[in-house]
This record gives C-alpha cells, sequence and structure tokens, in this order.
C-alpha cells in the first residue's frame, strides 16, 4: 500500500517538494470523481472534529473548506471572530486551547495577521490548515491553481505563467509563485513598482522569477495569466493614480483577451472587481477557468482534510 | 529467512480466471446485466482478463470499472498515515445491474466490507457478488466469495502475493513464510 508523504500542518508550500505536491494533486483528482457523483459523500473523517476558525471575511474559501470537510464526513464547526477581540495573540492562543479541550481535530484559519497560523499550530496538537494569512500565504488557493492548470493544460512544468496585478499584498501570489516554481513552472510578476515592491525582494528568495512593469510584453507566449485583485483601498493609499489608469495598464481588457489568444487560460482567485483587473468578457471567455478553480477548491481541500487526518 | 513458494503458475491464473468467467455467466444465466468491478490495484486487471474471457467465449463486451475503496477503510485511525486514494470509474447507473466485485485475495474481508459500503453510495445493483483469485482464508467479518480461483489455506504469519504481469510483469501467486 503506497502512503502519502507525512505532515502535521499546511501552512505554506515553501517546505512543500514536488512530490508532495503531485500527490496531493492525485487525491484530489480522485476527491473530485467524488464530488460528481449523486451522493457527495465518503465516511473517510466520520466523527472528526473541522473547526473553521474565519478572523476575516470570506465566502467561497469557508464554504468551500465546509463542504469538504462534510463531504469526507466530519463534523464542522464554523467560528466567525469578525471584529471581536480575538485578534491579539495572547487570546488567539487560549481560543486555539479551548478548542482543543473542546474535540478539534483540524483547524482551518483564516487570519489578517501574516503568521497567525504558525501560532495556532504551536499550541495545537491536532492539524492546522491555513485558509488565509495577512499577505504571507493561502497554500489551499495555491494547489487549487496548480490543480486546474494541470486538468486543463496537462502539466505545468516548463508553462509561461504571469501573474498580474497586486502583488506586493497578496499572499495568493507567494504561495502560487512556492507552488508554479517547483513544479517547474515560469513565473513572470507584472505589476506597477508601487504594487510590486523591490525587485530585489521577490528574487532574494526566487531568482527564478522573471519582472516586468509592462503586461503587454509580459503576456507574449504566456500559457496562464493570473489577474489578482484590486483592493480599493490601495487607491487611498496613493499608490495608483485611478482606476482606469490601472486597468489600461494592468487590466484584462477586451483588447488583450483578443491579444491572448483561445489557448491561453484566464485565471483569478476571486472576489472580482470586474471592469478593473479583469473585465466581463475575460471572466466568461471559453479560456477563462475562474469557475473551475471554485469547484477545485472544494477537491483540493479534501485532499487536503483527508491527508492531515491520517 | 524467508521460504517462498509457487502456489500459482501463469497458465494456473489465465485457467482460474477463464472458468471463473464461466461461473459469473452460468450463475446469471446470461451476461446481459452483468457489471465487472476491479478493487485497486490488482482486481483491476483481473476484472479485464475474466471480460477477455467472456468475450472470447460469449462474444460478449461486459462493462468492467474500478472501485476505490480507501475513502471507506475503517482503519484510517489507526494506521496513521493516510494512503494513497486510487481512481473510481465505474458504468454510470448501477442500479438493477449484477455487480461482480473483483479481488486478487480474499483475507479479512475488511475490503470487501468497504466496497460493499462504497457501492451502495454509487446506486443500488440487484445483487453484488465477490470474484477472488486466492482465498487464504481469516475472515474476521461474515463475507464470503461467489467466485474462486484457489482455496489456500495459509497461517497469518504467511504473505500470498499475487504477481501480474500488468503490474508486477510477470503472472504467478507465490506465498512467502518468514522464519524466525
Amino acid at each position: 500500500m503506497t502512503t502519502n508523504t507525512h505532515r502535521n500542518h499546511v501552512i505554506d508550500l515553501d517546505d512543500m517538494g514536488s512530490e508532495e505536491i503531485e500527490e496531493i494533486l492525485v487525491t484530489t483528482d480522485s476527491m473530485k470523481e467524488v464530488l460528481s457523483r449523486e451522493i457527495k459523500q465518503v465516511p473517510a473523517l466520520r466523527g472528526r472534529n473541522v473547526v473553521n476558525m474565519f478572523f476575516e471575511d470570506s465566502t467561497r474559501t469557508r464554504i468551500s473548506f465546509e463542504l469538504a470537510a462534510r463531504a469526507l464526513s466530519a463534523n464542522v464547526v464554523n467560528f466567525t471572530a469578525r471584529g471581536s477581540s480575538v485578534e491579539k495573540g495572547e487570546s488567539l492562543i487560549d481560543t486555539v486551547r479551548t478548542l482543543q479541550s473542546l474535540g478539534a481535530d483540524i483547524v482551518v484559519i483564516r487570519h489578517s495577521q501574516s503568521g497567525a497560523p504558525y501560532l495556532v499550530a504551536r499550541h495545537f496538537q491536532g492539524a492546522v490548515i491555513n485558509a488565509g494569512d495577512g499577505r504571507h500565504a493561502h497554500p489551499t488557493q495555491a494547489l487549487l491553481d496548480l490543480f486546474t492548470i494541470r486538468e486543463r493544460l496537462g502539466q505545468i512544468r516548463d508553462l509561461k505563467v504571469v501573474i498580474v496585478g497586486d502583488i506586493v499584498h497578496s499572499r495568493v501570489a507567494r504561495s502560487d509563485i512556492w507552488g508554479l516554481t517547483r513544479m517547474g513552472a515560469h513565473v513572470t510578476l507584472c505589476a506597477p513598482p508601487t504594487l510590486l515592491g523591490p525587485s530585489k525582494y521577490w528574487l532574494a528568495t526566487w531568482p527564478e522569477l522573471t519582472i516586468s512593469h509592462n503586461l503587454d510584453e509580459a503576456m507574449q507566449g504566456a500559457d496562464v495569466v493570473m489577474a489578482l485583485r484590486l483592493q480599493k483601498e490601495r487607491m487611498q493609499a496613493g499608490l495608483l493614480p485611478s482606476l482606469r489608469e490601472y486597468t489600461r495598464a494592468y487590466g484584462i481588457t477586451p483588447e488583450r483577451l483578443a491579444q491572448l489568444g483561445d489557448n491561453t487560460l484566464i485565471m483569478h482567485p476571486g472576489p472580482m472587481n470586474e471592469g478593473v483587473e479583469i473585465s466581463p468578457e475575460a471572466a466568461t471567455a471559453p479560456n477563462s477557468v475562474i469557475e473551475d478553480q471554485v469547484t477545485n477548491g472544494v477537491a483540493v481541500r479534501m485532499a487536503l482534510l483527508y491527508r492531515l487526518a491520517g | 529467512m524467508k521460504d517462498r513458494k509457487q502456489i500459482l503458475t501463469a497458465d494456473d491464473i489465465r485457467r482460474a480466471l477463464v472458468r471463473i468467467a464461466h461461473e459469473i455467466d452460468e450463475r446469471n444465466g446470461g451476461l446481459q446485466d452483468v457489471i465487472l468491478v476491479g478493487i485497486p490495484r490488482r482486481g483491476v486487471p483481473l476484472a479485464e482478463r475474466v471480460a477477455a474471457a467472456i468475450a472470447d467465449f460469449e462474444g460478449v463486451q461486459v462493462p468492467v470499472g474500478q472501485l476505490d475503496i480507501t475513502l471507506y477503510r475503517d482503519d484510517l485511525r489507526t494506521r496513521g498515515l493516510s494512503a494513497q486514494v486510487g481512481k473510481t470509474s465505474i458504468h454510470p447507473d448501477i442500479t438493477g445491474k449484477a455487480v461482480v466485485l473483483v479481488d486478487d485475495v480474499l483475507y479479512t474481508g475488511r475490503t470487501v466490507r468497504a466496497a460493499l459500503d462504497a457501492i451502495a453510495d454509487l446506486g443500488r445493483p440487484a445483487c453484488i457478488q465477490l470474484a477472488v483469485l486466492i482465498d487464504r482464508g481469516h475472515r474476521e467479518l461474515p463475507i464470503r466469495a461467489d467466485f474462486v480461483g484457489k482455496n489456500v489455506p495459509t497461517s497469518r504469519s504467511e504473505r500470498v502475493m499475487v504477481h501480474l504481469r500488468d503490474i508486477d510483469g510477470a503472472d504467478e501467486v507465490v506465498i512467502e513464510r518468514t522464519h524466525q
């Protein structure tokens, strides 16, 4: 019997090798088959307690984790701490200890503070899955992106992937860069300097990255173009002159959609600002896999829950 | 030290599978509603070979599927490491059909128990039957096979290994005993 690489937590992809990612993608494929059945449930995690701790708003990620846990027959409890005083380190530890005492086996955490899941993992005896922490990491998003790319294009190795948008503030970008480079893709980061930060920061960790400030150049020959959400607060912070100017330079406009052709995948982690970083035409184009990303998210999270429950 | 004894040759395996194919035909009074479902890994090529034997003598292609039972196992908690989940692909509608599960070795019966649960989630077949190449005894559940290639009395310390050319390069069944 083949057994999976053992790990206790999934907090980022920085500690995950290509072999383990490969195993997860294979497991995800099987989970997707389960989700295609009339009865979308298997008993693998029967009697286990999964707690979703969301300290930050989220629709798709929370529902996706909940559906994933239920599809594996786990008990799911949703803990939302929006606006509560639980955001300080010490009380987070207390919360986790309480969950431990209540019998939680797996904790899924979303937190606005980068690194919060590491703190939780230190004080929790079960498994921890990071559902997004600050600007740091969003490993399940990166894994579902990898799965979606491979499902559509048959491989990840040697593909040219352009990540465009608000990269400096993006945990999705960071986890995607880890995953994509580990799996052998060539990654280009494309953003205005104010939304990218110093190139040397990126190149220090990932010397193989290509950095660009010109989307029309960067997307030449791209197999995948991934647009990131532009948070409107960035405007107030003076990082951008105007939304219209941003769209003209960095948005996936109908004109750029035509330039890309039918074979380049268009991705977006959601939620989208349609008309800003991506036009409605691009979001719904036949080569857009944005809905596949959402669907595949449930299967990827099932794969992780299953592996961590072993 | 290990003792290794061959109990079935490639020819023995072929003959056993042809006989099982005939028995499946006879038991079900024809093959129109029969579906063969292999349990990975080695149940899958075995199911394909039974189907090929049926095609040879009856000229009918019975559907062959595969059913991974990993997510239905009862030992996830005790085993520690999660097993890699395999593929399931089955004729879309098994309701009303005669599903013949095919596996290489029947031992404790726990794999078959998991397979029965998995089948129940996929539909409601008219009946479920079980075909195995080797029945080695030591059942822990009230489960028996309908079609058996060979009954092999074993002790629990022995290992029965089915090798198939599709996976292992050659066809044979061996029994291995480890001396203390």
